[in-house]
């Protein structure tokens, strides 16, 4: 295994919570092979694991939550088809070598280094698939959009992994639109419920257009920044349809928010990615957490060799 | 001859130290008692109300608060209740 990496047996990858250990390329290399990883595979994980132990993406309070969020990791660049990572059929689901064990190497470090066993720091009320391991590569080449690292500054060639705190993805069908403006609404009605119709800005979101999706925006000349500034259109939402008590229902926002018109999302929490099978008219959402510096911030590495 | 197998452990290879609790004190009057809020909605509910059954018993209740719920408590914070305080209590919420 650590014939996959350049990097010292010895040298320590990240301090990971939540017992706060130093953990060695030796001690990763260990859990990448009872994850069944193969050593091409564990230049992404330990990228990963750079990610994942930051405080910004805040893994510690990830684990202890009630809230069944785990790190969806997303990788770009070439390292991705390099080392045979499925963006294609069921590039969410199970049967790739690479997706399956990556994430799950990643798991198992944080909790046999980090500690994090269930029933102890992790406090899941239900947990997730997405805490088992959740990689996915997103399907670059036929993208006719940049690419999410792209997105998040980095170059189309270098290679990167994209830590999100995310749930399980759950599926959004739309199999009529056969226009963009019909499509963007669709999936805007979709995200508004994201984690709950009545939680606002506070907890970020992942959407995953699948290619038959993709092609109504190619189809119809959107590039990203066009499908961002409509969907982002279609999610602003009239507060007073989620205050708390409206329609009967206790939970929502306070009373001084009554009369406002607020985004769903905050600037920069809807990740956009395109992966999947080339049919099926269905997307892919994965709900997010608590955002920004009280939570967790989608956190990106380059993966070095 | 073959060779010994070498077995990798793949944890930390630590074991958490154990630490004596304190004593519970015998009575609360005059003793100084820490309220950590974690920040969630309505902590502040609970502990206000733990708060005032304290007072009546006696003891001098300081507040604090997490800066969020989401992340352990600042060493500086853990610090200060550990020097002002003879007791925390610690609220979860929702």
């Amino acid at each position: 295994m650590l014939d996959g990496t350049t990097r010292a047996a010895d040298e320590v990858v990240a301090v990971v919570p939540p017992a706060l250990v130093e953990c060695t390329v030796e001690k990763v290399a260990v859990n990448a092979v009872m994850a069944g990883c193969r050593p091409e595979y564990l230049p992404v994980v330990l990228a990963a694991l750079e990610a994942v132990c930051t405080d910004e993406f805040n893994m510690h309070g990830i684990l202890a939550t009630t809230m069944g969020v785990g790190p969806v990791l997303v990788v770009n660049g070439p390292v991705a088809s390099r080392i045979g990572m499925n963006s294609g059929v069921n590039a969410l689901g199970q049967g790739n070598r690479a997706n399956v064990t990556i994430g799950r190497a990643v798991q198992l470090v944080v909790r046999n280094v980090g500690g994090g066993a269930p029933g102890g720091i992790d406090r899941a009320t239900h947990g997730s698939m997405a805490k088992l391991g959740f990689c996915f590569a997103e399907d670059e080449a036929g993208s006719p959009w940049t690419t999410l690292s792209e997105d998040r500054g980095f170059d189309r060639s270098q290679d990167v992994v994209t830590a999100f705190c995310g749930e399980g993805p759950r599926i959004l069908v739309d199999q009529k639109s056969r226009s963009a403006d019909s499509l963007v609404r669709a999936l805007a009605e979709g995200l508004r419920s994201s984690v709950s119709p009545r939680v606002m800005m506070g907890m970020d979101v992942m959407l995953v257009l699948s290619p038959e999706h993709m092609s109504r925006f190619r189809d119809a000349g959107w590039d990203r920044n066009r499908f961002m500034a409509e969907l982002s259109g279609h999610l602003t939402v009239n507060v007073d349809d989620v205050l708390a008590g409206a329609g009967g229902i206790e939970e929502g926002l306070p009373e001084g928010f009554a009369g406002m018109a607020l985004p769903k999302f905050r600037p920069g929490g809807l990740l956009v990615v395109h992966a999947g099978g080339p049919a099926g008219l269905f997307s892919a959402i994965v709900g997010g957490w608590l955002n920004g510096p009280m939570g967790s911030e989608p956190t990106s590495r380059e993966i070095t060799p | 001859m073959s060779q010994p197998t070498v077995v990798l452990d793949p944890t930390a290879g630590t074991t958490p130290s154990d630490r004596t609790r304190n004593h519970r004190p015998p009575s609360l009057v005059g003793v100084t008692v820490g309220l950590l809020d974690i920040n969630k909605p309505r902590g502040d509910v609970f502990l206000d109300r733990v708060a005032e059954r304290l007072g009546e018993q006696g003891a001098t209740v300081l507040r604090y608060t997490k800066p969020t719920f989401t992340k352990p408590a600042p060493v500086d914070l853990r610090h200060e209740i550990a020097t002002q305080c003879a007791a925390v209590i610690e609220a979860l919420a929702d």
